[in-house]
């Protein structure tokens, strides 16, 4: 299953590595990366391949939500699909 | 790969807009459970509750978390109990409310509706001592709703239980009075009542469904809001019907989803998506609000039926294509004390009884969680949900009462339940006595529009 993790805060050092070191510990394989800097308000999207994990979705989130707090950052992480049915017909 | 900004607008509306599935609710036909003997049948009851739906509540959870969606109730409906009852010898129906309160406790959910009967055309037997037995069983209870269908527009409505209603619905005040008056927050009267909506008070599981479904109700009046107030500046009413459309799509189109995965997940057909905007006390999640963002200085000012009409209509279009199967009652909510707009505009003497009335003429339900002054007569009551099941009668469309009659409590007083249930102000009703017309009884005959084979 894919899932979109979503990063959106204030634009500090090392975000995305912060955050691309909690999906490799997890086994979560990054497919595609965006992102953007809009004055200085940092918002990444990340496209990821959970089904070979070797923690469950739970955990995966737990962890990211860790990160998000260290890094003052608010982040998600939710199944592909919600964002296909709402945004594509 | 999706576009950035509609992913982000996704995470927006859930964050900051109060989007949401509002319920998940299994409907479970209770036919097979009917037995002569009401503690077996209250038996078979429970356990045929507890078997279908013994994973319900976990996979709302699971759901939520894998989609991160907000899913805020798991619910059950059965087939309505004056059914399931008809054929008991004891008269003690309230044992069956018992039986569903245990296995709501018993799952983890949030409310089971079904502790109904269907009486648009006459008592069956069952029917009239289940409805005497609402006071006793609403009170008694902590998770059991109560609906009752009084009228429709193939059946005309049935005066005699107009009658009883207003007694039934005073008594359940009064004996939850010191709890204020709760018991009348779980007993819906409807005239055209839907057999498959998911939603409090009145869902029940009708006789025409399948023996388990999953039926879905989404939300959303703060994301509709939202989008309004960020590109609504300068549209005429045209563009502004259109921007709802656009965004009923988008929140159907998630209950969709979930109701689809709920149901392959508890391997139980998906019946329906009710594509309903229903409010909740939080600040940003109210109808009223969108209905003054549209330009109406406050909500129940002229204007406000037109604004309603057009909001439910646009809810309708953009959300019928969002989902394969949509029903229940499908449509803008406006109960009073569940949405921080009407009670604001209820307090501030904007909204009253009269002016809900005419709005409930184009909106989905009907006169929904008002308060209204605790000396009330029942005649008086009765007369209210006369007139309202009139209204859906004759315009072939689903209309509820839901009062709370606030004993104790006058006009200008507020009854506040907490919760998602809210608070309110006290509202007068009108003066003049319609008692001779009530106690008449018999039937309102079917209206033409009745006659369309």
């Amino acid at each position: 299953m894919k899932a979109i993790i979503t990063v959106i805060g204030k634009d500090t050092v090392g975000i995305l590595a912060k955050v691309s070191d909690a999906c490799a510990q997890a086994d979560v394989n990054i497919v595609e990366v965006t992102q953007s800097v809009l004055q200085d308000m940092f918002a990444m999207v990340m496209l990821v391949e959970i089904d070979k994990s070797n923690i469950g979705f739970e955990q995966i989130k737990e962890n990211l939500d860790k990160v998000g707090e260290a890094t003052g950052t608010k982040i998600h992480i939710m199944h592909e699909d919600i964002f296909n049915s709402m945004h594509k017909i | 790969m999706l576009e950035t900004k509609d992913i982000l607008e996704t995470i927006n509306m859930i964050d900051n807009e109060n989007l949401d599935v509002r319920t998940i609710t299994m409907g479970i036909s209770l036919l097979d459970c009917i037995d002569e003997d009401i503690d077996k049948a209250c038996t078979k009851v429970y356990d045929k509750i507890c078997r279908s739906a013994k994973d319900l509540v976990k996979t709302g959870e699971d759901i939520q978390k894998e989609y991160g969606i907000p899913i805020i109730n798991k619910r059950i409906s059965v087939t309505p109990i004056g059914m399931v009852a008809a054929p008991c010898q004891s008269k003690k129906v309230v044992k069956f409310a018992y039986a569903l309160d245990k296995a709501a406790k018993e799952l983890g959910v949030n409310f089971v509706g079904g502790y109904s009967a269907l009486v648009q055309k006459g008592f069956a037997s069952g029917d009239y001592a289940l409805i005497e037995s609402i006071p006793q069983a609403l009170s008694e209870t902590d998770f059991v709703c109560s609906s009752v269908n009084i009228g429709s527009t193939k059946a005309g409505i049935n005066m005699d239980a107009v009658k009883m209603m207003g007694k039934i619905v005073k008594q359940t005040a009064e004996v939850t009075a010191d709890r204020n008056c709760i018991g009348a927050a779980k007993l819906v009267v409807f005239c055209n009542a839907p057999e498959d909506n998911p939603f409090m008070a009145g869902a029940f599981h009708g006789v025409g469904e399948a023996d388990t479904v999953i039926n879905v109700g989404v939300s959303g009046p703060g994301v509709v809001r939202a989008a309004l107030a960020k590109g609504g500046a300068g549209k005429d009413i045209t563009q502004i019907a259109d921007m709802v459309k656009k965004t009923a799509f988008k929140i159907t189109r998630m209950g969709q989803l979930v109701a689809q995965e709920a149901s392959k997940r508890l391997c139980v057909p998906f019946g329906i998506v009710d594509l309903s905007l229903a409010p909740t006390p939080a600040v940003g999640d109210s109808v009223a609000h969108i209905l003054e963002e549209m330009g109406l200085e406050v909500c129940g000012c002229h204007g406000t039926t037109a604004a309603l009409a057009l909001l439910n209509d646009a809810v309708k279009k953009g959300g019928v294509m969002a989902s394969s199967h949509v029903g229940g009652l499908s449509g803008a909510f406006i109960p009073v004390t569940e949405d921080a707009g009407m009670i604001d505009a209820a307090q501030n003497g904007y909204l009253d009884i009269t002016k809900l009335e005419s709005m409930t003429a184009v909106c989905s339900v009907g006169l929904d969680m008002i308060v209204v002054p605790g000396d009330i007569t029942p005649e008086v009551i009765s007369a209210i949900i006369a007139d309202e099941a009139a209204i859906g009668m004759v315009n072939t469309k689903t209309t509820a009462v839901r009062l709370i009659p606030a004993i104790g409590k006058k006009a200008g007083d507020e009854l506040n339940f907490g919760g998602l249930l809210g608070r309110g102000p006290v509202m007068p009703v009108r003066q003049g006595s319609p008692e001779t017309f009530i106690k008449r009884g018999g039937r309102i005959p079917a209206p033409l529009q009745a006659l369309k084979n």
